[in-house]
């Protein structure tokens, strides 16, 4: 009786290993999410010290294109204006997704539905090369190869946002395939099944169900990819010509957030005006990639819903 | 007539042999229950007559299959017009995740661009066929996948009188239904066997004895013995048909 009483009341070794397994999770999710929230706040207050502390306006930060922090214009006004370098990192972005979709999505068709063994076994390790090359190694083949074409074709420098977006296709090429592979394949087998069944070819197949069916999780695709080419630095920065100008042309030398950001943030001195405005740059990278993160969360919940 | 013959059909995967020279005749406007223990062929067969082993690679197939006086496994027979005048309905309902009319359109809308209000009779018709437009009339716009399971069973039943076929195959399509959905899908296809020609993969021996007109009993790639449910189920010739139908194996 005893005993039986007192084994049950004793925490056995396996509870003790459960408990002690339990204190270190929690505390590596601790230890996470207080670096989390620490980045978060630093730039957050480093990034808002410029309109609070220099009292820049938000309102010409978002829509002047002169950026000179370091010196004053003839209103005695600290040149602060971003529009230029936002409006070159979204077209960047946006023309890079354009670009990479349909290339994702023939290869991300071809391994899952047109030749599901042979593709994937010489296209997965392809794919996996291309994440694996550093960036600065695109930039500079960029820079020695597609920056002389451009220069060759169209005149000028040959830098510019035409070079930064061929530089970034390729660059989330392998992110956009790579999320479309996993969300035609999670579509159901039965989905093709019943499209045969009902006297469907192949394409239409695709194009009728598996397409439509799987648009929600391709969506995310795409704008996981234009995260990634939105807060690209180093590639960017090496073909984009960087000049801070509102771009008048594909083929013109400007500078988008994050090549800005990259080129300048050794040059200011912490706590001047120049190195907060820096920080503004980086809090609307931040900013920008919380609604591309909520973006993605949306689209899977509606996706889940259908 | 026989709608549907087969001629010494023999399927391998690979070296397996999965029919071993099947020899039958399916009448039309008759219900055909194909019986058996699971791995007996009956779904393999099934799935020969609107060549969806084709999607299996290594899958040969020797012998005829007569469809009207066509070899279904002819080199130049149509794929998309046999699965149109040939149609299945599978184990697990399968609707599309659009709205059920987008369902029961999208046969229709594969083939030939028909104007819209031929589009929409054809679906209210297919529906009605179905015995299920009282349920979704009113919810036609609304994704397929929130109906019940029965409800989207019949779904893909219009979805496939949709495109006006000669044969429906259906393989087990109750089995994943309870047992007023499984009822209802009976109800329904005892409507159809007035007009189109059914074969039924079944591992439901009482929903076969119920609703079939003919029953062929199948065992190891081969048939053991076939005829009109009744005699079949009443008088068995073949000791092994006896046995099965009296739970003895299976």
């Amino acid at each position: 009786m005893t005993s039986i009483k007192q084994e049950l009341r004793h925490a056995s070794k396996a509870t003790r290993e459960d408990v002690f397994g339990k204190v270190i999770t929690y505390c590596c999710v601790a230890v996470i999410a207080v670096l989390v929230i620490s980045i978060l706040y630093f730039i957050a207050s480093r990034g808002i010290a410029t309109f609070t502390v220099n009292h820049v306006s938000l309102w010409s930060f978002i829509s002047q294109t002169s950026w000179n922090p370091g010196l004053l214009d003839a209103h005695g006004q600290p040149q602060i204006g971003a529009l230029a370098m936002m409006v070159t990192s979204f077209t960047v972005t946006i023309l890079a997704a354009i670009i990479a979709t349909p290339f994702a999505l023939a290869v991300a068709l071809y391994m899952t539905e047109i030749a599901p063994n042979r593709g994937a076994r010489i296209l997965q390790p392809v794919i996996e090369l291309l994440v694996g090359i550093p960036s600065v190694v695109y930039g500079f083949i960029g820079l020695t190869v597609v920056v002389p074409y451009i220069r060759h074709l169209f005149g000028g420098t040959g830098m510019g946002i035409l070079a930064g977006t061929l530089v970034l296709f390729v660059m989330i090429l392998p992110t956009v395939t790579t999320l479309s592979v996993d969300a035609l394949n999670a579509l159901p087998g039965y989905l093709r099944d019943a499209s045969l069944a009902l006297g469907a070819t192949r394409w239409q197949t695709i194009h009728k169900v598996l397409l439509r069916a799987a648009t929600p999780r391709l969506l995310t695709a795409v704008i996981f990819g234009m995260a990634r080419a939105f807060g690209e630095a180093l590639a960017v920065q090496m073909v984009i010509g960087n000049a801070v100008l509102m771009p008048h042309g594909l083929v013109t030398p400007t500078a988008t957030l994050t090549s800005q950001l990259t080129t300048q943030i050794g040059n200011t001195v912490m706590g001047t005006l120049p190195n907060n405005a820096l920080w503004s740059l980086a809090l609307v990278l931040l900013v920008m990639s919380l609604i591309f993160n909520l973006l993605i969360r949306f689209i899977g919940k509606r996706g889940q819903l259908s | 007539m026989s709608m549907l013959t087969t001629e010494n059909l023999h399927l391998y995967y690979g070296q397996k042999e999965a029919l071993k020279g099947i020899d039958l005749a399916f009448e039309a406007q008759t219900m055909t229950a194909l019986v058996g223990p699971s791995g007996c062929g009956k779904s393999t067969l099934l799935r020969c007559f609107n060549r969806m082993n084709d999607q299996v690679s290594n899958a040969k197939i020797t012998g005829s299959i007569w469809f009207d006086r066509e070899n279904v496994n002819g080199p130049a027979i149509s794929l998309v017009t046999l699965r149109q005048k040939i149609g299945m309905v599978f184990q697990q309902p399968n609707p599309f995740p659009f709205s059920v009319y987008d369902n029961v359109a999208y046969g229709l809308r594969l083939a030939h661009s028909l104007p819209k209000a031929v589009i929409d009779e054809r679906v209210e018709t297919a529906l009605k066929q179905a015995a299920v437009w009282d349920e979704v009339k009113d919810h036609l716009t609304e994704n397929a996948m929130g109906f019940s399971g029965g409800q989207q069973q019949r779904i893909c039943i219009a979805r496939l009188l949709a495109v006006l076929p000669k044969v429906i195959l259906l393989d087990e399509p109750t089995s994943a239904l309870d047992p007023i959905s499984s009822a209802k899908i009976e109800a329904t296809l005892m409507q159809l066997k007035r007009d189109y020609t059914i074969i039924i993969v079944t591992h439901n021996l009482q929903q076969a004895a119920r609703i079939s007109d003919r029953t062929v009993f199948m065992l190891d790639g081969n048939v053991i013995e076939s005829g009109p449910t009744q005699t079949l189920f009443m008088t068995p010739e073949n000791q092994q048909t006896s046995d099965y139908l009296n739970g003895k194996f299976g």
